[in-house]
């Protein structure tokens, strides 16, 4: 497996040996850069592949292979360029429109970073919550109803809908987490299964009255009252808005849930062995329950934080792809709190930036998937980053502490 | 036992009935209640809730012989149908039936189930007719694409490697058996191009799961991104600039078998699909008959379960668990190609649209094997050709739509949380090697 010989009488290093501390880390941030690079250039390639005028002056390739090379360095500068134009400056926008950029990036970062949250704390804890979908249509759906059906002052209603998120999601997520410890049914299947029940259940609400808008023709709820809305940060148009707030929040809660709390002590110890915690007298399956309910509950607030914050309404597609990624983004943050918030930033102004490079360069936004999934793949397998890059033997990679199985 | 004992005796040739089992007595209850329950449901529910009509099932298709439509009452049948149901979980509560007959009895219960169903939908007044001929057809043509993925599914898992990338290969085979289909101007050259794509993202599959170790579950969901996100680039990028040129593949004609075809109800309902259809039923067998009656099977199931103990035999863990995923991811790949060139002919934007997932689901509904995995696919599909049909009926209205389509996953729900027997995975399945 190892690519180079270890030097005599060292023990090659293993997941299992004790590495130390420091440069472990740094060797985790070099391989996340050099996948983000890596990602980078497959996707340079595609570009230039999916660039017409490439393409043309690719077919005569052999009389002047110059030109092929060009184009494909201008379409895939312009696009790179474009792309950081959309998610973080750009020189065309003046005073307040130059935020523009940031905010979209911000905003795209939210439901990320606090479904990100809830996929790291499941892990953490030796679970995959890969219902994060289903989550964040419930928390979605609670959030919405207690909005617009419910009649509180303002600040009072937004708490309300907040929690009611919350509640939806804990509940979508504790059912999760109570199957898998009452009867043992594995947390990925059930949690496939309870996103496509969510899902139905979101468009039968969608058909409902009491749900549905009125005049009852299109797919839509009814408008949040002003009240429970999340207030704009930078006032309008800008669309960032104080759910960034909550999710920095939970960043710095889920941080001292481990850290610092006792619950957490024992969260980490199930995750860490659960025979070995259950031998020292925890209650395994309690605790695996709270912490399905608490990651659950995570992606309850980004689906609260969609609808209070951005749409003010639900849709069939009020989850988008979120839950989805949201796993690439704890994986990204390694399931460090903070690192989940630096991967949010990062895949939100990917977002952001791929909605500009499309409307720029015409460059699908669906390359910033491949780009997602491709830095995802490198750092789940961080000997193939060091392989192709020739960096020093580290740690496991990100999701080594699942062991994976079904039967468990 | 004594070595001076010649003779077999007699109480060990009926060991098959010594070691079958009784059902728990948990599961006896649980079940049985179940059971009850259901029926109460469909006697009260759909029985004694249903209109006055009468409900006729026709068994159309365009065979020379037909079956006369048979027209039951609207009221009655339900009650019978639940009846019955409430007898078979009185049974169960009672004495038991035996643990492995269990699916037959969850079959039982939910055709009565179905059937009562339909006969209170088309019992609204006017006079209603189901076609259990295009019913069925449509849930075969539904069920077509899970079931090569489920296969997919049933032979990663059974090596040992959880795939949870069925999504991204369905895609990926119907992407490019699309385009290749295009290009080459021969749908035979795009099925071959989908099913070739299919065993690529099975190789990827297999080298990240065995070489690089990666979480395969992680996995899975990191390669269905990709798979989305690159076919939908390359839909924007590539395919839209020139449609004719890049998707425009057409479509497999059914391909009716001679004699076989002309037979009432079973004739269009099987053989009139198109190539890829009898290449499913190929696969269905063979991969039973593989996984199950031949040394390469027993090998693979062996790695799936205890791969420590197959190598020590000298079994080829890895070389087992990388064909097992390419050639499954092969197989998927073919169902992707239905996807595509075998319904509609051009690819469209993520238009596996979790077929993926319910086949995963069909996997382990099925208990890991084909058989029960192409069973547990029907299911899934018949349900979704409902969907479509109920909205139709007098009554049908009635039922949200949503109900139905939520209706597989909740049953899903309830298989692998052990409501009806415990669903078992292959005990290395998900593990990597060595450990």
């Amino acid at each position: 497996m190892s690519t180079e010989a270890p030097t005599k009488g060292v023990p090659p290093a293993g997941p299992a040996g004790p590495a130390p501390r420091r440069p472990a880390r740094r060797g985790n941030l070099l391989v996340t850069v050099f996948a983000v690079v890596g990602a980078a250039l497959v996707g340079a390639v595609l570009i230039a592949v999916g660039d017409a005028g490439t393409r043309a002056a690719a077919g005569y390739f052999f009389t002047y292979p110059w030109d092929t090379f060009s184009n494909a360095w201008y379409a895939v500068r312009d696009a790179y360029l474009a792309l950081l134009e959309g998610a973080l400056y750009s020189p065309d926008l003046s005073g307040k429109g130059a935020l523009g950029p940031i905010s979209e990036t911000l905003v795209n970062a939210t439901p990320l970073i606090l479904g990100g949250l809830a996929v790291a704390l499941a892990f953490r804890v030796g679970l995959f919550n890969i219902g994060g979908q289903g989550q964040v249509v419930l928390g979605a759906v609670f959030a919405a109803w207690l909005g617009f059906a419910r009649d509180l002052p303002v600040v009072l209603h937004l708490l309300v809908a907040l929690a009611g998120g919350l509640l939806g999601g804990v509940l979508w997520g504790g059912l999760i987490g109570w199957l898998k410890a009452r009867t043992g049914a594995h947390e990925v299947i059930t949690s496939i299964m309870l996103n496509y029940v969510a899902l139905n259940l979101l468009n039968f609400l969608l058909s409902t009255r009491g749900f549905q808008r009125p005049p009852y023709g299109q797919a839509i709820s009814e408008q949040v009252a002003p009240s429970a809305r999340l207030p704009l940060l930078l006032g309008s148009p800008l669309r960032v808005h104080a759910g960034l707030l909550l999710a920095l929040l939970a960043a710095v809660a889920v941080h001292w849930l481990f850290g610092r709390s006792r619950l957490g002590f024992r969260l980490r110890a199930v995750g860490a062995n659960a025979d070995a915690a259950r031998t020292a007298g925890m209650s395994v399956g309690r605790l695996q329950i709270t912490a399905m309910a608490l990651s659950g509950g995570l992606a309850g607030l980004a689906g609260a934080s969609q609808v209070l914050g951005v749409s003010g309404s639900v849709t069939g597609s009020v989850a988008g792809s979120i839950g989805f990624d949201a796993i690439t983004v704890a994986l990204l943050g390694r399931n460090n709190p903070y690192g989940v918030v630096a991967a949010g930033l990062l895949f939100g102004g990917l977002r952001a930036g791929g909605v500009q490079m499309q409307s720029a360069t015409g460059v699908p936004v669906d390359l910033v998937g491949v780009l997602q999934a491709l830095i995802v793949l490198f750092i789940a397998a961080p000997a193939l980053v060091r392989a192709v890059f020739r960096l020093r033997a580290g740690g496991g990679g990100v999701g080594s502490e699942l062991a994976g199985g079904w039967g468990r | 036992m004594s070595a001076a004992t010649p003779q077999v005796r007699p109480e060990a040739v009926v060991v098959r009935e010594v070691v079958e089992q009784p059902a728990s007595l948990r599961q006896r209850v649980v079940g049985g209640a179940a059971l009850v329950l259901t029926g109460a449901v469909t006697a009260l529910g759909w029985g004694l809730g249903s209109g006055t009509g009468d409900a006729t099932f026709a068994f159309g298709g365009g065979t020379a012989v037909r079956l006369p439509d048979l027209t039951v009452p609207g009221t009655l049948t339900p009650v019978v149908l639940g009846a019955v149901v409430v007898l078979l979980g009185l049974f169960q509560l009672a004495r038991g039936f035996r643990a492995r007959r269990g699916p037959l009895l969850v079959g039982v219960a939910v055709a009565c189930f179905m059937v009562s169903f339909l006969c209170w939908a088309m019992s609204g007044g006017q006079a209603a007719t189901v076609d259990v001929v295009a019913l069925l057809r449509q849930t075969l043509f539904l069920a077509t694409p899970l079931i090569l993925g489920a296969l997919a599914g049933v032979l990663g898992e059974r090596s040992g490697v959880v795939n949870v990338a069925i999504e991204g290969q369905l895609l990926t085979g119907a992407f490019t058996a699309a385009l290749v289909g295009s290009l080459a101007g021969s749908l035979g050259a795009g099925v071959v191009g989908g099913v070739l794509s299919g065993a690529l993202v099975g190789w990827l599959l297999a080298v990240f799961a065995i070489r690089y170790r990666v979480n395969q579950v992680i996995l899975g969901v990191v390669l269905n991104a990709a798979a989305l996100g690159f076919t939908g680039w390359a839909y924007k990028a590539l395919m839209q600039s020139d449609t004719a040129r890049y998707n425009t593949p057409g479509v497999l004609q059914p391909l009716p078998v001679p004699v076989l075809s002309e037979i009432p109800v079973l004739g269009p309902l099987l053989f009139e699909g198109n190539v890829v259809v009898y290449l499913m039923y190929v696969l269905i067998v063979a991969l039973q008959v593989v996984l199950f009656r031949t040394r390469w099977g027993l090998r693979t199931r062996a790695v799936g379960e205890h791969p420590k103990a197959a190598a020590t035999l000298g079994v080829p863990v890895l070389g087992i668990r990388y064909v097992n995923v390419v050639v499954a991811g092969a197989i998927a790949g073919l169902g992707g190609a239905f996807l595509s060139v075998g319904t509609i002919g051009p690819f469209t934007e993520n238009m596996s649209a979790g077929k993926g997932f319910i086949a995963l689901a069909a996997v382990i509904f099925g208990r890991w094997t084909p058989r029960g995995a192409v069973a547990a696919s029907l299911l899934f599909g018949f349900f979704a050709a409902l969907q479509t049909l109920v909205g139709v009926l007098p009554y049908g209205s009635q039922v949200p739509a949503s109900f139905l389509s939520a209706l597989p996953y909740l049953a899903t729900l309830f298989a692998v949380a052990g409501f009806v027997g415990r669903v078992k995975a292959p005990a290395a399945s998900g593990e990597p090697y060595p450990a």
